[in-house]
């Protein structure tokens, strides 16, 4: 009981000290800097990873037949029916 | 009291840094909606060809939205394989045999957060896969930072011709995370990252491997879990012209480490041609369990050259042609896509010469695309 109170006692004038330092950095939320008015060319066909899912699905079924490594494609879906 | 308040402050001033540090995507303001894909159809005629396989066929793509909520989309692919590779000509004969592949799908657009739905079946005369997906996209940051998740489950069914009581499954789980972030008006990078794990029959019935000169039947082990994570860059350089590169990179718990590196090229000819060009590299280490002729007992054994030591470059093209255009109706599109690739085995020979195995083969599609 006694050890529970002086901890709490610690706890809090551990607080009070660190509430009255200015050594924690006030730090501004990030704020996005590219604006959607500015999106126009990153939607762009020329900019689209996969452009056909038909044609995306078969390169990757290619080469998920053929190598030994798998995923993180970004090619979603699933399912090889390889052997 | 005074403690109490300053506590608070403290847990302020931590929760803004953290906020900050995490790129502000606790505070972001209002993002943009997410779209659903357009109503639209593909149908494509594609073939492989090298190592004395042919594969080919047809394959068509169904997309119609549904009270502009929901997009439902179905797939159908066929190929037709004539294979007379390597481990058939040396151990069995030339086979002919007919894949079809079906899938649906349903993808559901509310605010900034998209969820997509798949099912997925395959079949051949001695292999069915089944599989099922499901995946959540929500855009944070004000649309600048699009984070994904989703999982597959696979169940497979493997037989052998001609061996009626050969009965086997696989199951198959797919666990993934990305992020596609913004970086500026004319660049963006992705990273997706993906855990695979496998449990039950992993190998094929008819892959024999080799011991002491002579021919054995593989054992493959009966789990298998792989990670891979894949950063990929994006840019605009000007007049609708852009490149990319990307470097994927793979290891198991059967000792295979893969690398694959690519970079490509797009631009339009025009306002009806659009090019891509790009290269492809690709490197791995064999499994712990691959031998080419192993000489000494082991509880594994493969000499499936998929799980070999082995390295391929690939060179590939497309180009995309605006045959109709009528705004606001629909649009119709012409592509073409060729990939020549050379692999090149370090530790797997060709049983009837001795040497070192290697082959080159080609991707082909042709295919239309509408949009309305």
């Amino acid at each position: 009981m006694r050890s529970g109170t002086a901890a709490t006692t610690l706890l809090l004038l551990a607080a009070a000290l660190l509430g009255g330092c200015s050594w924690l950095p006030t730090v501004k939320p990030i704020q996005p800097w590219v604006k959607p008015y500015e999106r126009e060319r990153l939607a762009d066909p020329v900019m689209q990873q996969t452009r056909d899912a038909l044609s995306a699905k078969h390169f990757e079924h290619v080469h998920d037949v053929r190598e030994g490594a798998r995923g993180a494609t970004g090619v979603q879906g699933g399912g090889c029916g390889c052997n | 009291m005074a403690a109490t308040r300053a506590a608070i402050g403290i847990w302020r001033r931590l929760l803004a840094l953290l906020s900050g540090l995490l790129g502000g995507v606790f505070a972001a303001g209002p993002a943009r909606a997410l779209d659903l894909p357009e109503d639209g159809a593909t149908a494509m005629v594609h073939l492989f060809s090298g190592g004395g396989v042919d594969a080919y066929g047809p394959a068509v793509l169904v997309r119609k939205k549904l009270y502009d909520k929901v997009s439902l989309s179905g797939t159908y692919y066929m190929d037709a394989v004539s294979n007379a590779s390597i481990d058939v000509v040396t151990t069995a004969s030339k086979y002919h045999e007919i894949r079809n592949a079906f899938t649906l799908g349903a993808d559901y657009v509310y605010r900034e957060t998209q969820i997509r739905f798949g099912l997925y079946t395959s079949h051949e005369p001695d292999y069915t896969a089944n599989a099922g997906n499901l995946d959540v996209m929500q855009e944070v940051f004000s649309g600048m930072t699009t984070i994904s998740m989703g999982f597959t489950r696979g169940a497979d069914t493997v037989l052998k011709t001609g061996e009626p009581e050969f009965h086997e499954k696989a199951s198959h789980w797919q666990y993934r995370l990305g992020a596609t972030q913004i970086l500026s008006p004319n660049w963006l990078m992705s990273a997706n990252f993906e855990v695979l794990a496998d449990d039950g029959f992993l190998g094929s019935p008819y892959r024999v491997a080799r011991a002491f000169g002579t021919t054995v039947p593989e054992r493959n082990p009966r789990t298998r879990t792989g990670r891979a994570i894949k950063f990929r860059l994006l840019g605009d350089i000007g007049a609708r012209n852009s490149v990319f590169a990307g470097y994927r990179y793979f290891s198991d718990t059967w000792d295979i480490k893969a690398h694959t590196a690519e970079v490509g090229y797009s631009r339009y000819f025009g306002d009806d041609w659009l090019a891509d060009t790009y290269l492809r590299y690709y490197t791995q280490t064999g499994a712990l369990f691959y031998s080419n002729d192993a000489t000494t007992e082991t509880v594994y054994l493969s000499r499936n050259r998929q799980l070999s030591t082995y390295n391929n470059g690939a060179i590939g093209a497309k180009l995309q042609y605006a045959l109709r255009r009528a705004p606001g109706s629909y649009d119709l599109k012409l592509n073409g896509a060729l990939e020549y690739t050379r692999f090149k085995f370090k530790d797997f020979t060709d049983v009837r010469t001795g040497e070192l195995y290697g082959y080159s083969s080609v991707i082909f599609q042709l295919f239309l695309t509408a949009t309305y």
